[in-house]
């Protein structure tokens, strides 16, 4: 029997083998910077493309990889194309164990980029330190990827959802102040830095309920709130549940002020969702930090719309598109920025050296002491079925800093749409 | 009290959902004693259909018409092509191969039909009816009543006053006396997945809408549920299933609306585990113990 | 081993019954085992370690479900949640006094006093009503991480503090060795246990219980014990994955973990500890060449449902084909020829 153990041994052997050889196109050949040679630099990811986390997110990592082959027909960064390799983890934190390793160790790849979701990312921040992998722009507003201590190679890109709460709180306190304010949050770190954030300046709010995405039924938690007289209720949920949230409301008569938290505020994803209720959404106040799909003026949704044509097949233009984008004109900036020699210190150098000017509507925050993202947003509202921005946009920290308004101009895109060394 | 009433009449309807899927697991567990773990991904493939159909036409009832039908050929197909050839010498072998057929139908309904949440259209208003300003419950709760009461009288008077049922139940329970009484035993059993598979449609048609749309794995957690009505009230009791349903329901909805939403499962477990080891069999078991 | 008889009388688990099945003794396979796995550690590059180092970790949890499952006859959907336990009692003792060894034995001895509790009410319950609470068990998880989120972190989880490895050896390298050390202990332990009377017992109680009960054998005890091993072998096996991935998160033990298990050792072969061999490959394997395939399509649709297609076609032709799983279709061949 000891035959057994051998032949199944030497199955794996051949199998393991036989992968290996297949998957060592990564390329080291040059100076020896995984991932980078005379013409390529290849970047990895983990998303969830399928289950039920996928809807919505799985439209990023392809808008991200449009946008590079964009990039890459105009001549790439530095002579170098760049090759986006995404891989599905279905939002379960062992899948993403096994992919990012299979991006670092075997695909040989530069920098993991735009790696998305809290309790799946977190996962593998020490792995990606250990092996000195840059880490760059987390699709996620966790304050997990502000330690730079810690984490020297992590670095955010969404506003922290503690600075979202304070931004969405100072909405309600200026606005409408002496309604009664409740909140109801995911019950993880979303849920809860959001609740920090909007109790910093609101104080204690008057109910709180929370949701966990296993049980798509919210009609207790907003049976509970229509019982304690609510006016106004702050939403930290995902699109299907602010979806849920506002149907549920309406199914029991219960007609509050909704501010949603711009991770559940996709109009064009949370109408889909309510279907033929979509009208409900009318006057909802969300914030953004990033250009607005339905906004046809700007210059980057024109551009962003163009390459979308071109380079993602026309995929539905939504929000997701647009963030998606907006990494990937990042990314190229801090490509550009590290120079032609680049390793990845150099691309981390950069990233802290900051000054990129972009679709964001405020600056992003990085330094050698700060590796958050975007410092603020501005807030939106919903008017005939299309997201609007108003008022100015805020920018605040994630501590007791004041929320200030930011004066600073927004910039148009460089006329060949990809941004100079 | 009126969040006592509201979260009653929140939980009789999805427990109602429940009790109809669990009806759907009873009935192929007595005709071929398996536990049908495809039965969600069968009723969302049916919801897809369903949505393909009314989206092209207009016709909810079209849809919803389509529907049962495309559960009825499911089990039909399911059984005659998969389950038929499944060698029954271990109880885990149907198990498993129900398994597979999740991840092909689940991967398929993927590809098909992309990894995003599609709404559903529903015929009747959901806005609550209010009495004193207690939100009671919908039209829309009260076509859910009407269709699994429906369908519960329909299936009590096929298996207690037609032949035909007769007939299913001797195939189910005495496969070999009734094919010497002349009774097409493999018909039988088809017949039950038929049905079976149309009532965990009309399930899977009744709760879609009132969740997040449809979506490859949509009906994933009302499986987990269903399941646990079903064992709660015996799997064998299509009595069982129905007010297994209802409890099953009417806890989740208490615990969440009362306690937290996060303590919920554990409400679940603690339920199962009170029942179960009071009546290892369910609550409506038979009191001869049926060794699986 | 007339295999007419057993083959009619039990086709499924009679061809693995381990006790005419090590006919080398188990030390020998185990030792070999050893030196083959040293081997191709020192072979493979370092993400396939790492993927040894994980069909190692799978291999302590499916061996005690094959032993539970195949052996006992108790079918349990619960072993992800057991896994759970033993990750985040590993995590959180780990945290406090950074002491592996002593992590490990105490996430061990946490999830077999969990294991004894749910082995109890198991005890009482046969075939369905056994799924349906250990199912239950299974959907748990996150449930008690978010209500305790103080200690365990809601969903986001728990790091676990580890000591680098030793200098001289690769992380992946080091990985492998203690995966596959603990792997093959558990192996060893369960071929000896299961070739005694206790693997005697279980097989009388799974084949008949009132015949084993007239025969001397205490049916509750057996089938307590039987859970309880099997829990301690999954401890193992989630403390393993903690080690791996540095972090505990409800995320990583869905139910599927516990259904993906199930499928596994069934494929691989009921009863068959090479069986669970087998299915922990596949666990490892099957997933990632599925999704190469898929995504050499270039779709995006495709790209992670191809997997489940191509992963549940398997499942299913697998069944239909061969219903003793991989382990007798080798032996089946090796017979005929």
């Amino acid at each position: 029997m000891k035959r057994t153990a051998t032949t199944a041994l030497a199955v794996m052997l051949l199998a393991t083998a036989g992968c290996s050889s297949g998957g060592g196109g990564g390329g080291t050949a040059g100076a020896d910077v995984p991932g980078v040679t005379g013409t390529e630099v290849v970047v990895g990811t983990h998303m969830p493309l399928t289950g039920p986390a996928a809807a919505g997110y799985s439209k990023i990592a392809p808008a991200t990889k449009a946008y590079f082959d964009f990039v890459n027909k105009n001549g790439g960064v530095h002579g170098r194309k760049i090759t986006y390799k995404v891989k599905d983890d279905g939002y379960n934190p062992a899948n993403t164990q096994t992919v990012v390793r299979e991006l670092v160790l075997q695909d040989k790849v530069f920098a993991i980029l735009n790696g998305l979701g809290t309790p799946t990312h977190t996962g593998v921040l020490d792995f990606l330190k250990t092996n000195r992998v840059p880490d760059l722009f987390v699709a996620s507003g966790s304050r997990s990827w502000n330690q730079p201590d810690k984490y020297p190679g992590t670095f955010g890109f969404n506003p922290d959802y503690t600075v979202e709460g304070k931004i969405l709180g100072t909405y309600v306190k200026e606005n409408l102040a002496g309604k009664k304010a409740c909140f109801l949050g995911q019950d993880d770190d979303f849920g809860r830095d959001s609740l920090v954030g909007i109790e910093k300046i609101l104080g204690t709010v008057a109910a709180k309920e929370s949701y966990v995405t296993s049980n798509p039924n919210v009609g207790p938690q907003m049976g509970a709130l229509k019982a304690a007289g609510c006016e106004v209720v702050l939403l930290a949920t995902v699109p299907g549940f602010t979806a849920l949230s506002i149907g549920t409301a309406a199914k029991i008569a219960f007609k509050p002020q909704f501010v949603v938290s711009n991770v559940g505020a996709d109009p064009t994803t949370v109408a889909k969702t309510l279907g033929a209720a979509a009208p409900l959404m009318e006057g909802l106040v969300a914030a953004n930090y990033l250009p607005l799909n339905t906004d046809e003026a700007n210059p980057w949704i024109q551009l962003f719309k163009k390459v979308n044509a071109e380079h993602n097949g026309g995929a539905e233009f939504d929000n997701n598109v647009v963030y998606g984008m907006s990494v990937g004109y990042l990314f190229v900036q801090a490509l550009q920025a590290a120079g032609k020699d680049v390793t990845r210190d150099k691309i981390i150098e950069a990233v802290q050296k900051n000054g990129f000017q972009g679709p964001g509507l405020v600056p992003l925050r990085f330094s050698a002491q700060d590796h958050s993202g975007y410092a603020g947003q501005q807030l939106t509202k919903v008017e005939s079925g299309k997201a609007v921005y108003f008022g100015t946009p805020y920018t605040t920290d994630d501590n007791d800093g004041p929320v200030a308004p930011y004066q600073g101009q927004a910039v148009t895109p460089p006329a060949n749409g990809v941004p100079a060394a | 009290m009126g969040q006592f009433i509201y979260l009653t009449f929140d939980g009789l309807s999805r427990g109602l959902v429940y009790a109809a899927f669990a009806l759907a697991l009873v009935l192929i567990w007595r005709a071929a004693r398996i536990v049908n773990f495809a039965q969600g991904a069968m009723a969302v493939a049916a919801v897809y259909v369903a949505w393909s159909v009314t989206n092209a036409t207009g016709s909810y009832w079209l849809g919803f018409v389509v529907a049962l039908l495309t559960g009825l050929v499911l089990g039909v197909v399911v059984e005659r092509v998969v389950m038929r050839f499944v060698d029954h010498s271990s109880p885990l072998n149907g198990v498993v191969v129900a398994l597979g057929l999740v991840l092909v139908l689940q991967g398929t309904l993927g590809i098909v039909y992309g990894n995003e949440y599609q709404p559903v259209r529903t015929p009747f208003s959901r806005d609550a009816f209010e009495v004193g300003g207690v939100a009671l419950l919908s039209r829309y709760d009260l076509f859910v009543f009407a269709a699994v009461g429906a369908v519960v009288v329909a299936l009590t008077m096929l298996f207690t006053r037609t032949n035909v049922g007769l007939r299913m139940r001797a195939a189910a329970f005495a496969p070999d006396v009734s094919r010497l009484l002349g009774v097409s035993v493999g018909g039988m059993l088809t017949l039950g997945w038929a049905l079976a598979a149309a009532v965990g449609s009309l399930a899977g048609m009744l709760v879609v809408p009132t969740e997040l749309g449809v979506h490859p794995t949509a009906m994933d957690v009302v499986f987990v549920s269903a399941f646990t009505a079903a064992v709660v009230g015996g799997l064998d009791s299509p009595i069982g299933a129905v007010v297994g349903g209802l409890v099953v329901g009417l806890l989740l909805s208490y615990i969440s609306g009362y306690v937290d939403v996060t303590v919920a499962p554990m409400a679940v477990l603690a339920l199962l585990v009170v029942v179960l080891l009071g009546r290892p069999g369910g609550l409506f078991s038979s009191s001869k113990a049926r060794v699986a | 081993m007339t295999d007419v008889r057993t083959r009619n009388a039990e086709p499924v688990t009679g061809i693995a019954g381990p006790a005419r099945k090590w006919r080398v003794h188990p030390v020998a396979v185990i030792a070999a085992g050893a030196v083959l796995v040293v081997a191709l550690t020192y072979v493979l590059p370092p993400f396939r370690n790492y993927q040894l180092a994980t069909v190692g970790a799978y291999l302590c949890v499916t061996a005690g479900l094959t032993v539970l499952t195949g052996l006992n006859g108790q079918l349990s959907l619960g072993h992800g949640a057991l896994m759970a336990t033993g990750a985040y009692t590993l995590a959180l003792t780990q945290n406090k006094f950074l002491n592996l060894p002593l992590s490990f034995a105490v996430a061990v001895l946490g999830t077999t006093v969990v294991g004894g509790v749910i082995g109890l009410a198991a005890a009482r319950l046969r075939g369905p009503y056994l799924a349906g609470l250990t199912l239950a068990v299974a959907t748990v998880v996150p449930s008690v991480t978010n209500t305790f989120d103080e200690t365990f972190n809601s969903d986001q989880g728990l790091s676990v503090a580890l000591d680098p490895p030793p200098e001289t050896v690769p992380m992946e390298q080091w990985q492998a060795w203690l995966c596959w050390g603990a792997a093959l202990i558990v192996v060893l332990l369960l071929a000896l246990l299961v070739r005694g009377r206790f693997g005697r017992d279980l097989r009388a109680v799974r084949d008949d219980e009132t015949a084993a009960r007239l025969a001397g054998v205490d049916v509750a005890r057996t089938q307590v014990l039987a859970f309880v091993v099997s829990a301690a072998c999954a401890g193992v096996a989630g403390a393993l994955f903690a080690v791996l991935a540095q972090s505990v998160s409800p995320g990583a033990f869905p139910l599927t973990l516990s259904l993906f298990l199930l499928m596994a050792i069934v494929i691989g072969g009921l009863g068959s500890l090479f069986g669970a061999l087998w299915g922990a490959l596949l666990l490892v394997l099957l997933p990632t060449l599925s999704q190469s395939v898929g995504e050499s399509t270039g779709s995006q649709r495709l790209e992670g449902n191809l997997a489940l297609v191509v992963f549940g076609v398997v499942l299913v032709v697998v069944m239909l084909a061969a219903p003793g799983g991989l382990a007798s279709i080798r032996l089946r061949k090796r017979r005929s020829g």
